[in-house]
């Protein structure tokens, strides 16, 4: 399957993604470790997609990077700074999240629920958070819905909604948490063009994924996460063509 | 057929029922009303409190809310109202005059309060977790995102239950006259059977039902309109549309490779 973008990268339109570090992060709910010591790196303006099992921590990571769960040990690096020692709420300004389910707001607007964080995070004023979200909605194609409520847009318009309200915030860092995987099937390569073109533009991308195609055509760099450990990171040729670890290769050998 | 002449002269007794009908409309009913609605403005207030405290991350709000939810909740509301009514009548005395009205409301609101807050904290329990995660993500604190995203979502879910509240209140009004109000502070349930106790007969307290059904039955019935309403949604329906027309959305297609050197 060929990517293609939403808009041309001609548009002159570049974010400018910071870099992610995780260093030896370590997570748990009660007891329970579910992260085990996880490092990794993504360079600014670069995509990496971790693929894995169900219940091996992809998503749990995801969310201790903004620190909607807080990690118990290790550090997260945004742009060299520690994520841990920022306020919460800044950190989460400068780092983007799109949800399965979209979790968009569903008695406001497309164009409201892009605008509302402008708003009351931000600080902007009602019109001006307006014309940025009108600005955002267009971005992803979705102009003309843009007064409609989240149940009379499909999956896959909600999803670019979602979207769009995470990029009006002008994040450094986007994280998507398996973004297409609550979508009807011909409605999931919108999403993941969308997903492409911003890979392109230069934004920093952590994709939690288990669309393989998109992993393999549009990451930088692949990670192969079991049981709260990564097994295995590299490019998607080296994992996908030569997975070294029997894990990888019995993984491959169940969704390929 | 003397006891059915007997039964309609005990309870419907037309005259009986005339007289007392202009007391029961201008003092009864509008006592009722007005201490039903103060009850009820006064009981949501507390109530959305109890019910931000009762979720709260923070135990030593959820603590107290708990508490106050099970004493409240609990006793009879009859109970209530004499412990409070009789408790501070030297207190209500001072600031607010001799009457035992405003102490009948302030019972009434406490024991509404921990009913409403029980609703709230319901309403707000049940709107989805992913919301408030999304404003957080987003960079708003716990209480930006309760006030402007869960909260209301939580109010317009339990809006039908506040409303069978409100009925409950109307009803448990008529306890507070146990607290001896003035002739002129009578709800309609004082108004009844003080008009009952005067004719032996008891049409006008059957009058005086008449009159809380009025109030209650009409309401019991917008609640169960409502209750569609909400669940089902005021969606226009609207034609079935392709899926694949959307990937037209995506303007204008431009293909690029990535990753790979195809």
């Amino acid at each position: 399957m060929t990517y293609t973008s939403p808009l041309p990268v001609t548009d002159g339109q570049f974010y400018r993604g910071a870099s992610l570090e995780l260093r030896d992060v370590t997570m748990a709910y009660g007891d329970i470790d579910v992260i085990r010591g996880v490092s990794l790196t993504v360079e600014p303006g670069t995509t990496t997609c971790i693929i894995g099992p169900s219940g091996s921590g992809k998503s749990t990571l995801l969310r201790g990077v903004n620190r909607l769960h807080d990690p118990k040990g290790g550090d997260v690096l945004l742009a060299g700074e520690s994520a841990l020692r920022m306020k919460p709420e800044r950190l989460r300004t400068r780092v983007g999240l799109v949800f399965q389910h979209f979790n968009l707001f569903p008695d406001h607007t497309a164009l409201e629920n892009v605008a509302l964080a402008l708003r009351n995070v931000k600080g902007m004023s009602k019109r001006e958070s307006l014309s940025v979200a009108a600005d955002r909605l267009a971005d992803v194609g979705l102009a003309e819905r843009s007064d409609h409520r989240p149940r009379d847009l499909s999956g896959g318009q909600q999803q670019r909604v979602a979207i769009a309200r995470a990029l009006a915030m002008e994040p450094e860092v986007m994280l998507f948490d398996e973004a297409t995987s609550a979508l009807d099937p011909e409605l999931v390569k919108g999403v993941l063009n969308l997903m492409a073109g911003l890979a392109q533009r230069g934004m920093t991308m952590l994709v939690v994924t288990h669309e393989m195609g998109f992993a393999r055509k549009v990451a930088d760099q692949v990670v192969f996460m079991d049981e709260g450990l990564v097994v295995e990171a590299g490019t998607p040729e080296q994992l996908f063509d030569h997975p070294a670890s029997p894990r990888l290769q019995r993984f491959l050998s169940e969704v390929l | 057929m003397d006891w059915l002449d007997s039964i309609i002269k005990t309870f419907f007794d037309f005259d009986a029922m005339w007289q007392v009908f202009p007391q029961l409309l201008g003092v009864g009913l509008v006592n009722t009303l007005v201490i039903s609605f103060a009850a009820t403005v006064i009981g949501v207030v507390l109530g959305m409190i109890i019910a931000i405290m009762g979720i709260s991350p923070s135990r030593w709000l959820r603590i107290p809310a708990r508490i106050y939810t099970d004493i409240f909740r609990g006793l009879p509301a009859i109970l209530t109202i004499l412990l409070i009514g009789q408790g501070f009548a030297r207190l209500s005395q001072q600031i607010f005059g001799p009457s035992p009205y405003p102490l009948g409301i302030l019972a009434l609101s406490l024991i509404a309060s921990a009913y409403i807050g029980e609703i709230f904290r319901a309403g707000i329990q049940s709107v989805d977790r992913g919301q408030l995660e999304a404003c957080r993500a987003l960079g708003m604190s716990y209480g930006k995102a309760m006030r402007l995203v869960v909260v209301p979502q939580g109010i317009r879910r339990v809006l039908p239950a506040l409303v069978n509240q409100f009925i409950a209140i109307v009803k448990d009004s008529s306890l507070v006259y146990f607290l001896g109000l003035l002739v002129s502070e009578r709800e309609l349930f004082r108004v009844g059977q003080d008009a009952a106790v005067l004719t032996g007969n008891l049409s006008p307290l059957v009058m005086a039902g008449l009159f809380y059904l009025v109030i209650t039955v009409p309401l019991t019935h917008l609640v169960n309109y409502f209750d569609n309403r909400f669940r089902l949604g005021r969606r226009k329906p609207t034609p079935p549309k392709s899926g694949l027309d959307e990937l037209d959305d995506v303007q204008p297609p431009m293909p690029i490779t990535t990753g790979s050197n195809t």
